[in-house]
């Protein structure tokens, strides 16, 4: 089982390091989204302090929906997706496999990053060390959630036109509950209160979106590729 | 699955709902009348004036039975579109299809007459309040569900997709409801919240019940008819569809010709 998941992800991990530009762009995108609001908002530092994690989140959000359409595109155009999905036997990956392999690669690509430069975002945002490490933690297990969300959401609207802007339409509304325990956790962390709570219901959400999204996008895919 | 199993639902079959859908319609369209006018009698004129809000709160007649048909639609779309996703059955499909604009329609004016309701009893048009924002939110669904299944040519794969969407959609209501409500009371300390409801007379029941009813009528009529359309868009090649639409078209003609 771990062969050709191990494969895939190699692949998808292989074709990010040859364009490293696109595999940057929501990384950009993030930074630009984020240095954004204390021009709009004003460079007081409380307030930023006090709306920095919801800022942070948010981008993250936005960021992981607009890079994530072009999850399946690729294959879609090559030929190789239908090929990975009709595949069968030993040493090939099933459905389920397929969808978790490059819900793992891309959050590898833009969820990892993601995690590691959000601390930055909150130096410049004046939030206090423990704050950030929340602020890490709720994206470290928040970004997740968003690759297997937006990979469904890649899956329902593959080939369409306008896809990106339908994609956000349809899976940002499924990721509210993502941002709100994960701001919140930051949130009650700057208030001085005790984010286990959300932390647990964060952790519960991840686990409940990895055993629904997965065979979700992989019908998602059936349908869309029969 | 084989469609034999289903020849107990005879009704399934598109041109005989054409038939029924019809003749029901003006029945629907009878009841809506009725109903609403009593309901809205009685929610005008017969229920007494609320001793803290006055009159302003007569708009409940009209916002919660829009708020319920709201989420209720929802539920009842989700459900024909995996009927139709499941069994193949089209016209089940096409049913979701013609429920998802008038839930939405429902959502829109149940925020609507929130913010309405909200200007003179709360002095804002808008709160963010978990029940509020999860309505909004319901807003969202109802509308990526219109667009995914428009921005999709194939009509059984917009089916599909749809009905997927639909379903994990209505798996996450519950939770988007929770978690808006746990934001709520962790964000805000709740001055007003539209749950400290006044108890109601039973003349106010009656009337929302009533109102209640009238929409359900509404909804029908107005579902029956698009889901007419459907049907007949997409058995237009079908022999009973054209020869059901040849006296409409000649009637349009006559019409343009004066």
């Amino acid at each position: 089982m771990s062969g050709p998941f191990a494969a895939i992800l190699a692949r998808d991990l292989r074709l990010a390091a040859r364009r490293r530009a696109d595999a940057l762009l929501p990384i950009a995108f993030f930074t630009v989204a984020i240095s954004l609001f204390p021009l709009g908002v004003g460079p007081e530092p409380q307030t930023l302090r006090q709306i920095a994690p919801g800022v942070v989140w948010v981008a993250a959000l936005l960021a992981a929906m607009l890079s994530v359409t072009q999850l399946y595109a690729g294959d879609l155009a090559d030929g190789s997706l239908e090929q990975m999905l009709v595949a069968s036997g030993p040493g090939t990956l099933d459905k389920l496999g397929l969808v978790l392999a490059k819900a793992a690669a891309h959050w590898l690509v833009t969820g990892l990053p993601l995690v590691i430069v959000a601390p930055l975002f909150g130096l410049m945002f004046d939030m206090r060390g423990e704050a950030i490490a929340s602020l890490a933690l709720t994206l470290a297990l928040g970004t997740p959630v968003l690759s297997l969300l937006g990979g469904l959401g890649a899956a329902l609207t593959l080939g369409l036109r306008s896809g990106a802007a339908l994609l956000i339409l349809l899976i940002v509304p499924l990721c509210i509950p993502a941002l709100i325990f994960g701001a919140g956790a930051v949130a009650a962390i700057d208030a001085g209160q005790s984010a286990r709570g959300h932390y647990s219901l964060l952790g519960a959400f991840l686990i409940f979106t990895a055993l629904v999204a997965p065979p979700a996008t992989a019908a998602a895919l059936r349908i869309a590729t029969e | 699955m084989s469609s034999s199993s289903f020849r107990l639902f005879q009704f399934a079959a598109p041109a005989r709902f054409y038939g029924l859908a019809g003749a029901l319609i003006p029945w629907c369209w009878a009841a809506f009348a009725v109903l609403a006018a009593i309901g809205l009698w009685m929610g005008l004129f017969v229920a007494p004036t609320d001793a803290t809000q006055g009159d302003a709160y007569r708009i409940i007649f009209i916002h919660v039975p829009a708020a319920w048909m709201s989420m209720l639609l929802y539920l009842v779309m989700a459900f024909w579109a995996a009927i139709g996703w499941a069994f193949n059955a089209r016209l089940a499909s096409m049913t979701a299809r013609a429920i998802a604009p008038t839930g939405a329609m429902f959502t829109f004016l149940a925020l609507w007459t929130g913010a309405l309701w909200g200007r003179p009893t709360w002095g804002t048009w808008w709160v963010w309040d978990a029940r509020l924002t999860s309505e909004l939110i319901l807003l969202f669904l109802y509308a990526g569900f219109l667009s995914l299944v428009s921005a999709i040519d194939d009509p059984r794969r917009a089916d599909r997709a749809g009905a997927l969407l639909a379903i994990v959609g209505s798996i996450n209501v519950p939770i988007i409801y929770f978690s808006v409500k746990w934001w709520n009371t962790l964000h805000q300390g709740a001055t007003i919240s539209a749950t400290a409801a006044p108890k109601m007379a039973s003349t106010m029941l009656t009337a929302m019940l009533l109102m209640t009813l009238a929409f359900w009528a509404y909804a029908f009529a107005v579902v029956f008819t698009r889901a007419r359309a459907i049907v007949l868009e997409r058995d237009r090649h079908a022999g009973w569809a054209q020869a059901s639409a040849r006296p409409a078209r000649s009637a349009t003609a006559t019409g343009m010709q004066t």
